[in-house]
């Protein structure tokens, strides 16, 4: 029990992290209809952001690690891997945005390879030890909890799951109740009758790519601070795995996004605890077959339909 | 109000305009008559910006917006309400009319021109909570052209309002064309399959055949040429 309830925390606080990557696929997908292949290297960028800017940043706030300290590295993470998005965006994607959707795809894929290349030969293809943002410990659970005081529950576990629903409450008010957001629903709808609204699609399409990308690179920061060993290449598995919570939720689904993120994560720990560590990124991969094979839409997603 | 000189569009290295030329005059009722595919469309297409222009000049109120971006012409005041109505399905009646009030800052004048839309279109007002995938085709049609007002327009174009809608509305709806035209002072530039109405309630109108104008005329001396009424009015 107690040892099922402890994979449930871990998996929990690893799926936010997914949540909230699956969350960049998802916008992303939503305002263009192509899968941004090149998501999960942002998310590592956003990793080394912290990696480079966290010391000097917290210095700022006093010598040691604080959470204001943390805070601060990672908006300034967010915002960097917010520009790095729009630039992606700019300079690879817009140029084709008239062309085949395949043909964007694979531009994505190869945006993908080239970060990972570009990421090795910069920062050096080993590990990295990321610098001690707060100061990480287990919770010490009371007495009166009897036997569910034995659970590990790390002060990064709630710090990650609370970030991750602050983010998405704020997410949430920027898509439905802004202007913004009203305008990224219409182009999601229709892009030709977005535009006839006097929407300029161009600069939607900046903004979603920066928002998306800015979720990616927080996510970046609290992985780091959970797991504080980061490589270059950390993207690809990370990556994989938030696109398949954003198509187990239903790609193009926000709220299907974040469940899908909770989910895979929960999944991966009980694998680990229940079946084999080894087995992990099997079934992983194994939902998303039978996810298309069974339910395509993913859990919250819906069939678009159109009325002639 | 509205001049366009020789206008060309390719879609690919195919010609769907060749040299179009035509004014609409400020206030005026203007329609494009013609078969399927004879480019009706795409003029519109073109003016709004949606489809690149090749060659030839569009001059709305003395300005050139030849391939400027759409949402750019929408904020000079031209409004197009497309073919097929593309009304965003997954909203609700209220918000698509807000949606076409994107550009404006004027929140307070919103309830003044909601209420003049729900005064024509009455069925919206009762509807203005559905999602506009509930309504039918005449009722999209209405929301789409109440959304196309509420940008403050000073000059629509409508693309095919009878297509795919109830005998019974039709008629409604080209009342309402009329209406707006006269109570607002919009100018109406009209692409119509239903030449016969379309010509019943226009100033002026042009046929098109592959591309081209082959006639131009007042509207009524449309109605009564011989080879307009054997080719598009089912006459005799």
């Amino acid at each position: 029990m107690i040892e099922f309830l402890q994979q449930l925390i871990d998996g929990f606080s690893q799926g936010a992290i997914y949540a909230l990557i699956a969350l960049g696929y998802t916008m992303v997908f939503g305002v263009l209809r192509f899968i941004n292949f090149a998501h999960g290297d942002v998310f590592m960028l956003g990793a080394f952001a912290g990696l480079y800017l966290g010391p000097r940043t917290l210095k700022l706030f006093g010598a040691g690690p604080s959470y204001i300290g943390a805070a601060a590295v990672m908006l300034l993470a967010m915002l960097v891997c917010a520009v790095i998005g729009i630039i992606i965006e700019r300079l690879c994607y817009r140029p084709l945005r008239e062309r085949p959707k395949l043909t964007v795809l694979i531009t994505a894929i190869g945006v993908s390879l080239f970060l990972e290349n570009f990421g090795q030969f910069i920062f050096g293809a080993n590990p990295k030890s990321f610098p001690e943002l707060i100061n990480n410990r287990a919770f010490e659970l009371p007495e009166w909890w009897g036997q569910f005081s034995a659970l590990t529950i790390t002060i990064s576990q709630v710090l990650v799951v609370a970030v991750t629903l602050v983010l998405l409450i704020a997410m949430r008010h920027i898509v439905l109740h802004t202007r913004m957001g009203m305008a990224m629903r219409a182009l999601s709808f229709n892009p030709v009758a977005a535009s006839l609204m006097g929407i300029n699609t161009d600069v939607v399409i900046s903004f979603t790519f920066g928002l998306g990308s800015a979720l990616a690179g927080a996510a970046g920061i609290l992985i780091s601070i959970q797991q504080p060993s980061i490589d270059p290449l950390m993207g690809v598995n990370a990556g994989l795995k938030a696109f398949v919570a954003a198509v187990l939720g239903g790609i193009g689904n926000l709220p299907g996004a974040a469940l899908g993120g909770i989910l895979i994560g929960l999944l991966e720990y009980i694998v680990v605890g229940y079946v084999s560590p080894t087995y992990r990124d099997a079934i992983v991969f194994g939902v998303l077959i039978l996810i298309l094979l069974v339910k395509p839409t993913g859990l919250l997603g819906s069939s678009e339909r159109e009325k002639v | 109000m509205l001049e366009i000189k020789n206008l060309q569009v390719r879609y690919g290295t195919i010609a769907a305009l060749h040299g179009i030329s035509l004014k609409v005059e400020r206030g005026s009722i203007v329609t494009l008559v013609g078969a399927n595919g004879a480019g009706k469309s795409t003029i519109l297409r073109a003016i709004s910006g949606l489809v690149p222009v090749a060659d030839g000049s569009i001059e709305y109120e003395g300005q050139p917006i030849a391939n400027l971006a759409p949402h750019k012409i929408v904020a000079r005041g031209l409004a197009h309400v497309p073919e097929g109505r593309m009304v965003f399905a997954n909203l609700t009646v209220m918000e698509n009319l807000l949606m076409g009030a994107y550009l404006r800052r004027d929140r307070a004048a919103f309830p003044k021109d909601l209420d003049y839309i729900f005064g024509i279109f009455p069925r919206l007002k009762e509807r203005r909570k559905q999602t506009a995938g509930t309504l039918s085709g005449g009722e999209q049609q209405m929301l789409a052209i109440g959304r196309a007002l509420m940008s403050k327009p000073k000059c629509l174009m409508l693309d095919e309002p009878s297509l795919g809608i109830a005998p019974i509305l039709v008629r409604t709806i080209f009342e309402k064309i009329i209406e707006i035209n006269q109570e607002l002072g919009i100018t109406i530039l009209l692409v119509e399959q239903n030449a016969n109405l379309a010509l019943e309630i226009s100033h002026r109108g042009y046929v098109l055949e592959t591309g081209r104008i082959i006639l131009e005329d007042s509207s009524e001396a449309l109605r009564g040429n011989q080879q307009v009424r054997e080719c598009y009015l089912g006459g005799e």
